[in-house]
């Protein structure tokens, strides 16, 4: 065996090196001189250029397009069996669940199979058919791009039982700890949020506290180093409690009773 | 380096040369963010080295098929477009596949344009090489980038979590070495995989000196 170094690597990027095949195939003429640089830019214009980038840019979108609508069908089914298994999850002891589609007005409607657009609460009991919480999906802006994510709140608790992040594209290593801390995730097991005396308020809204500070069961703990990942779930959970805890609160009475 | 055909009797050195003697991670050291990044278990190791085989594949062709109608201004800006849409393609099929998987990869699926063995592969062979021959590179290239992958992939789970592609191997007594799924651990073994193949290369060269050495004695 000869030498190892792969000799179609190293010179690769050099200009002599690839445009002599080039050369060969649009026939034209040129030199190793770097004036070949200056002949070249010459001879392809603006429009040949403009025409190759878009007639390129075209098939692009075309070849996203197709694919993006041939396996849409199969994500949604994936999508939908993650969020069953993400309900049980941050549902402890729930063994069954009952969709409800939240309302404009406010009111919580059972329904037995979700539409996309629509708001939705999973009521999970447990297996002597006793309402063990509401599992709540909920999304906001992340560091890189939207978190979507999902909770569990016990109304007997009073407290978030469970969260489980859905999608993030948060940065590798630092942002993405949302999902695997098991300190931050040691936040989720017993976050109180009770409801104010008026009804829909939160009395005591959860914030951030810096790392070793939590002092309150209403505080999150955030992750050193991912600040704003840690901020961003703060924001969504806060946001979200905030407009679903008093209509759960409202509606506990019917969604104790488990709907077949 | 000679112009290859996808006929002629190189091609089939054309593919082989990217698994070991030109392996594009343990030999050229390139795309190494995501060898490093992904490798902490088999299972995601695999789909990282195929998916971005598929890429380099599918973006060689394509990069091979148009060569002579791309202006050289506008070349890299082209590679990167064609690049850039097989890896979106590769998105959306392996979230068909498993979300778990694509929730694994995480930013890496992305990071798969930027990987350099892809863009290296378009400028250095595709853009002056038939369909045929481009297609035989990317695929050796690739599946050397999955070698490369499943080599720390497997060191990496076996040790640092005593199980081979989700199943326990090692027993309940075996305490896992964190350190190997943890960053740091992927630079270990990537170190030494690096010092095998330069030990391999080594004894190569003496083995293929040697015969040479025997011949004039006898």
């Amino acid at each position: 065996m000869d030498e190892v170094r792969p000799q179609t690597v190293a010179p690769s990027g050099r200009d002599d090196e690839r445009r002599e095949p080039a050369a060969a195939a649009d026939g034209a003429q040129r030199g190793t001189e770097p004036a070949a640089n200056r002949e070249a830019a010459k001879e392809s214009g603006a429009t040949s250029m403009i025409l190759a980038m878009g007639l390129i840019g075209l098939i692009s979108g075309v070849l996203i397009v197709a694919s993006f609508q041939l396996t849409l069908p199969v994500i949604t089914k994936n999508k939908a069996a993650a969020l069953e298994r993400a309900v049980f999850e941050v549902l402890p002891g729930a063994k069954t669940k009952v969709v409800y589609e939240w309302k404009k007005g406010g009111a919580l409607v059972p329904v037995k199979h979700e539409k996309s657009g629509a708001l939705y609460l999973y009521a999970g009991f447990d297996a002597n058919k006793k309402l063990v919480g509401i599992a709540i999906p909920a999304e906001g802006q992340g560091f890189q791009d939207t978190i979507k994510l999902i909770y569990g709140y016990s109304p007997s608790c009073r407290c978030v039982v469970g969260l489980k992040v859905l999608e993030s594209k948060e940065t590798p290593g630092l942002g993405d700890k949302i999902e695997s801390d098991p300190a931050f995730r040691a936040n989720f097991k017993a976050l109180k949020i009770v409801l104010g005396s008026d009804g829909h308020s939160i009395a005591t809204p959860v914030e951030l506290a810096k790392k070793g500070k939590k002092e309150k069961p209403y505080q999150i703990e955030a992750i050193t180093g991912a600040t704003i990942s840690s901020r961003a779930i703060t924001a969504i959970l806060k946001a979200s409690t905030t407009a679903v805890v008093p209509v759960i609160m409202r509606n506990l009475t019917v969604l104790a009773k488990e709907v077949r | 380096m000679a112009k290859s055909d996808g006929a002629s009797p190189e091609s089939m050195e054309t593919f082989v040369k990217g698994l070991l003697k030109e392996n594009p991670v343990f030999v050229m050291l390139l795309g190494l963010c995501p060898t490093l990044a992904v490798t902490n278990s088999v299972i995601n190791a695999l789909a990282m080295g195929l998916a971005t085989t598929f890429v380099l594949t599918m973006s060689s062709a394509i990069v091979s098929l148009v060569r002579k109608w791309i202006p050289k201004q506008v070349r890299i800006a082209s590679f990167i477009l064609i690049i850039a849409t097989f890896v979106t393609v590769a998105e959306y099929i392996i979230q068909a596949i498993s979300l778990d998987v694509h929730k694994a990869l995480g930013a890496f699926i992305a990071l798969i344009v930027v990987n350099c063995i892809i863009l290296g592969r378009a400028e250095a062979f595709a853009s002056k090489n038939t369909v045929g021959a481009s297609i035989l590179d990317a695929l050796g290239m690739g599946f050397g980038f999955t070698i490369a992958c499943l080599s720390l992939g497997v060191v990496r789970e076996l040790l640092g979590s005593g199980s081979l592609a989700g199943f326990p191997v090692l027993g309940k007594s075996f305490e896992p070495w964190t350190i190997m799924i943890l960053p740091g651990g992927a630079f270990f073994v990537l170190g030494l995989w690096l010092i095998f193949f330069a030990w391999r290369r080594e004894w190569q060269k003496r083995k293929a000196a040697a015969p040479a050495f025997e011949i004039r004695e006898g």
